[in-house]
């Protein structure tokens, strides 16, 4: 338990120690936000190692009384796909961190505070049991991720960080409406009790009548929806990439767009089943559309970074046909798509910052024969590209083929054909990325502004190493990971299963 | 030695990872780099080879194994399993692989030697071999197809080896254009083979080719759903063995070292598609459409293919489209049920193809890079060793007994008359008349004749004893390699049995009864006529290629111009190319580019949004204006609520 609140904590309080280092050393600052971090991560893998992963429910639960006239508390715990995205979070991080030694170069104390108050929101949002808490949470992200955007981004960043933070909070406003009229709804077959516990709610909720649970669904949905972004709410995320700084993409990519994907199946699936059954074709629907017209809108852009952004669209849909398939395959494999995606991504958004550091543009015309410059970096580029291509053996084909699998293979969904055309997404991704690559990295080195690049620095090999070495493991040994979330998957479609059909091959153990 | 069959591909994962990890910077020497990744291949022949005596000992019933060794996907209900299966095909299959694959890796220390990429080259090469193998040995269809987009990588890294090379065809200007079209249009065939096994899954509940195999053995022909999955697994095998409508990469594809073309794109990648369909056997025995289809598929490509073959100057071309014409026999066996002759074709043509790529590799190399055959001539004088073998691998793909291609590609013709049609057989004669034509019209071309070449610059000399030995081996394969597979009639006939269809009758047992063809007819009239004829038309395209370039003349150039309509035709591919640039490539692009994105997604959907915003702002100022702090507004705006709600009291 107490590991649990360090990982949560830790964080906050390098916020706070960030602020006691005089703003002239940033040395300082930089590194010990970057010990920071790694020392989190480090507490979030002896975590990771102490999570029994045969237990289908929350562990590590905290309930600490907080705001007892509305019963909110500071509630906290962890199940498989929890555990997967914390991780993933903290891996994440000093990737991030690291990189932005690179990057950011003016008013380093507050980015740091800021970056540090981004993980610690992120954390909580993925740990909150409780609806209040989630609430701060989710809302709390909005402020640093806009002023990393707003200050450290590039030449249009305040429409970008503007547009960023308008599209989420018009969701999230009516997120916070469906909380307070969840909680209402219980307090009136419960004496009056208002809860905001998520431990009651989530039995309680699925017990609303069909109404009730749409209008929830969909205020919900909305909210998570816009962070994924499902098509057609994806506009904000190519301005929001493209102006961020190359860690901000990073954390974007890697973590922020997994609370979209998290909420979906930890709210809308897990507690208005009857509504989830009602809108699946539609999310599956959307999802279509959203890896197909992502894919091909990525694959006519010019800048490399809108480019990545794009196929982020496309990618994520993948896992959201994976959630709306509520097979055993297709949520295990929309969770480790959400940790796939944010590798691959996360590494392609790196490799382009560093070209972006070397040569100041992000235009695939001004590159051209790169790896004769930069080899090493070809490599490790190359691989980045297959990941994300969905190269079997490597960490996103496992996702995109249990997705697809599943979806293909499930009973709630009404045809076969969303799995059928989202395969096709198999064949764009190689379109955009192979087209992106060839133009940037093969044919002769012509312009004289290339001529001079320097390849990979150590501390660049340092940020993109370990993002191989989970490539290549995920793509390999996918069970080391995809075990955590197995049973309580099973647990959750065992459930949905007997909810629609009455029975389930998945015993529903308590 | 069969359970240590993981051996077989761990050997050149572990030369992919020391080459390609510590090649450049430590080991260095191009010596110890070749040294290391051929024996790495050379291993694994070892091991194959051991197992391949360990199951001719054993019952020919009982000559499958499967060897687990870990599990990869696991959820739900869905189970993977790395596991290799062990049999008689998929032994021939390894053979040849590490086989081949090792006489190749001892050529390119000599071909590739001094080239800057010379660890790069190698550390893929044997990346290759991996992908290769687990693709043949896998015991399910997803380890495949992990083997299947393996070597379909491995095959885009080195066609676009040399990055910085300019490679002509119709829209690419660079290698690097030639490797992306490859790749991308194999992911078009792989589409088929992804949704192909999610309907096996549905249907059988497994991936596992014993299991399915088995299920299948038991169904009746003539479903619905078994042609679906059938005809998307023929989806895959058209991307993978460039047959119609996806074989136009393969041509590009000989942008990559010359090694490479004969390594992937002759002797052993492009025959996978053949492979999986070989593997699943019983499942296509069930569906008479999928068969009608490839076999009309395979002749068709096979036809055409030989007659663009014809008018090609490149001699890589030449080879390429080559490739594609006997892919399409092997794919005539398989739909006509012959499954044995195409296991044979495959192998005999890994032979002979190898040979002659490896051939026109010594020649580009002794010519100093150049491939135009209009610019070679009479290097049989220069380069003897390369000459004889070539002369070799061209007469046995021309079909001349007693050379290997002649009784695999007779066998495959014999089989079209026999379950197929008259018309069938004629059709693959006279693709195989054009292949005899056109392959000594380059052999000719190339070491006969006039010195075309500019003896300034050009100084044609042999290769090195690395490339020759190769070469002598091939030759001696593609010499008596046919007599694995000598035809019953003939060796009923000279008392030499047909070891190569005796070993793989329990394979096939199954599709076999489903089909319920005779195993072999009693009366061998027929047969020994057909031989005699398509012994005869091959002799007949040998004789016009001799007439026509043996000795210069302006007979061929005549020839074009009277014929000019079908020589653009011929020329141009088919302008298959085009079509497919101005029907898919460029649409899809335009409709991207001009409406998705800079009308959809700019002007619709953030001009919403946008205007959303605007219109907030713009209310807010009208409203503001509202308040403007003067009384007697107030006054009126009251008065005005006033009506409406008592309007609303009495009249709504």
């Amino acid at each position: 338990m107490g590991l649990l609140l360090t990982t949560l904590f830790l964080p906050l309080i390098g916020a706070a120690g960030v602020m006691f280092i005089g703003k002239h050393h940033t040395k300082a600052i930089e590194r010990f936000s970057l010990i920071l971090s790694i020392a989190t991560f480090i507490v979030s893998v002896i975590l990771f190692l102490q999570f029994d992963s045969s237990n289908p429910g929350f562990q590590f639960v905290m309930d600490i009384p907080w705001i007892a006239s509305i019963d909110a508390g500071f509630r906290i715990g962890a199940d498989g796909m929890t555990m997967l995205l914390i991780v993933l979070t903290t891996f994440i991080m000093p990737i991030a961190i690291l990189s932005s030694f690179d990057t950011i170069h003016k008013r380093q104390k507050e980015y740091y505070i800021m970056v540090l108050l981004l993980q610690f929101g992120m954390t909580g949002v993925f740990l909150a049991l409780d609806t209040f808490l989630f609430y701060v949470f989710w809302e709390l992200i909005l402020i640093p991720m806009y002023f990393i955007i707003g200050i450290w981004g590039g030449k249009d960043k305040i429409y970008a960080a503007l547009k960023f933070f308008l599209y989420t909070l018009v969701g999230s406003l009516l997120m916070l409406v469906a909380i307070v009229y969840l909680g209402l709804a219980y307090a009136a077959v419960h004496d009056g009790m208002f809860t905001m516990d998520l431990l009651k709610l989530r039995e309680f909720a699925p017990t609303l009548d069909f109404e009730a649970q749409r209008w929830l669904f969909l205020a919900f949905a909305l909210s998570f929806c816009i962070k994924v972004p499902v098509f057609p709410l994806h506009t904000w995320l190519p301005d929001a990439h493209v102006q961020a700084p190359t860690p901000g993409s990073v954390i974007l990519a890697g973590v922020l767009l997994k609370m979209g994907t998290y909420g979906l199946i930890r709210f809308n699936m897990e507690m208005f089943p009857q509504a989830m059954f009602h809108y699946a074709d539609m999310l599956a629907l959307l999802a279509v559309i959203g890896i197909i017209y992502g894919a091909l809108v990525a694959m006519v852009q010019t800048d490399i970074k809108k480019l990545v952004a794009y196929s982020s669209v496309s990618h994520l849909g993948f896992v959201v046909l994976g959630i709306a398939s509520m097979t055993v395959e297709g949520i295990q494999g929309a969770i480790i798509q959400m940790v796939n995606h944010g590798l691959s991504t996360g590494m392609l958004f790196l490799c382009v910052g560093m070209m972006y550091e070397r040569r100041h543009t992000r235009e695939i015309s001004e590159y051209g024969g790169i790896t004769k410059v930069m080899p090493k970096f070809a490599v490790l580029f190359t691989i980045a590209m297959l990941a994300s291509v969905g190269l079997p053996g490597l960490n996103g084909f496992v996702g995109e083929y249990l997705t697809l699998f599943g979806s293909f293979q499930s009973k709630f969904l009404s045809t076969t054909w969303y799995s059928i055309l989202s395969a096709s997404g198999v064949i764009f991704a190689a379109v955009y990325l192979l087209w992106m690559f060839q133009r940037v990295m093969f044919g002769t080195n012509d312009n004289p502004h290339n001529q001079h690049l320097k390849d990979l620095s150590k501390r660049e090999y340092a940020m993109l190493i370990p993002m191989v070495i989970f490539i290549v493991w995920i793509g390999v040994y996918p069970k080391s990971f995809m075990q955590f979330s197995e049973n309580s998957t099973k647990a959750l479609v065992g459930k949905l299963e007997t909810l629609k059909f009455g029975t389930s091959a998945y015993q529903i153990s308590k | 030695m069969i359970q240590y069959i993981y051996l077989v591909p761990l050997f050149p994962l572990i030369g992919f990872l020391i080459v390609g990890l510590f090649g450049k910077k430590y080991l260095k020497s191009e010596t110890l780099i070749g040294t290391i990744a051929s024996s790495a291949i050379g291993l694994s022949f070892i091991v194959a080879c051991a197992a391949f005596f360990q199951l001719i000992g054993e019952n020919p019933e009982q000559r499958s194994h499967i060897v687990p060794v870990f599990t990869w996907i696991q959820t739900g209900a869905l189970n993977i399993n790395i596991a290799y299966q062990v049999d008689q095909l998929s032994i021939i299959y390894t053979l040849i692989i590490t086989g081949i694959g090792t006489l190749i890796h001892i050529y390119s220390a000599g071909y590739m030697h001094g080239d800057k990429g010379f660890p790069r080259f190698f550390a893929y090469l044997n990346l290759f071999i991996f992908m290769m193998l687990n693709l043949v040995l896998a015991d399910n269809l997803l380890l495949t197809f992990l083997g299947w987009e393996g070597v379909g990588l491995c095959s885009y890294l080195l066609i676009g080896f040399w990055y910085d090379r300019k490679f002509e065809g119709s829209n690419i200007v660079w290698t690097g254009d030639a490797a992306k079209k490859a790749f991308i249009v194999n992911r078009i065939g792989d589409f088929g083979v992804l949704i192909a096994m999610f309907l096996l899954y549905q249907v059988f509940g497994t991936l596992e080719y014993d299991s399915i195999n088995q299920q299948a053995a038991s169904m009746t022909a003539g479903g619905g759903m078994i042609t679906a999955i059938t005809l998307l697994l023929f989806l895959g095998c058209t991307g993978k063995s460039a047959q119609i409508p996806l074989g136009v990469w393969l041509p590009d594809a000989m942008a990559g070292p010359t090694p490479v073309s004969a390594l992937i794109h002759a002797a052993t990648m492009v025959t996978a598609g053949i492979f999986l369909i070989a593997r699943n056997a019983t499942l296509f025995a069930l569906s008479h459409e999928t068969m009608a289809v490839v076999t009309g598929i395979g002749i068709t490509t096979a036809l055409v293919a030989a007659t663009v073959g014809i008018v090609q100057n490149d001699i890589k071309k030449v080879l390429a489209y080559s490739t594609v014409s006997q892919l399409g026999f092997m794919f005539v066996a398989l739909g006509v049920g012959a499954w044995w002759a195409a296991v044979f074709h495959v192998m005999t043509h890994a032979f002979f193809k190898a040979l002659l790529f490896l051939g026109s590799g010594s020649v580009i190399h002794g010519m100093h890079e150049e491939q135009d055959i209009q610019k070679m001539g009479n290097l049989k004088k220069y380069m003897p060793t390369t000459y004889k073998t070539f002369l070799i691998g061209t007469v046995a793909i021309a079909g001349i007994p007693p050379l290997s291609g002649f009784f695999s590609k007779d066998e495959i013709l014999w089989k079209a008359f026999d379950n197929g049609s008259p018309i069938l057989w004629a059709v693959g004669a006279i693709a195989a008349f054009c292949t005899a034509f056109y392959m000594f019209r380059m052999m000719f071309l190339t070491f006969h004749g006039k010195e075309r070449f500019d003896h300034h610059h050009v100084h044609p000399h042999e290769s090195p004893l690395s490339m020759t030995f190769p070469l002598m081996v091939l030759a001696v394969l593609s010499i008596f390699g046919g007599f694995l597979g000598v035809p019953y009639a003939l060796g009923h006939f000279i008392g030499v049995p047909n070891i190569l269809e005796h070993w793989l009758e329990p394979i096939f047992a199954n599709a076999d009864k489903i089909l319920g063809h005779a195993a072999h007819h009693e009366n061998h009239a027929i047969e020994y006529g057909l031989m005699v004829v398509s012994t005869a038309i091959a002799s007949l395209g040998i004789f016009i290629a001799y007439r026509l370039y043996y000795s210069e003349s302006s007979k061929p150039t005549e020839l074009a111009q009277k014929l000019s309509g079908l020589y653009k035709l011929l020329w141009n591919k088919y302008f298959v190319d085009e079509i497919y640039q101005n029907l898919f490539v460029s649409p899809i692009r335009d409709m991207s580019e001009k409406f998705l994105w800079k009308i959809f997604d700019v002007k619709i959907i953030d001009g919403f949004i946008n205007n959303t915003a605007k219109a907030t702002g713009h209310s807010g100022e009208y409203i503001r204006k509202m308040q403007s702090g003067v009384a007697q507004n107030y006054a009126v705006y009251m008065l005005v609520g006033i009506i409406l709600i008592v309007g609303y009291l009495v009249f709504g």
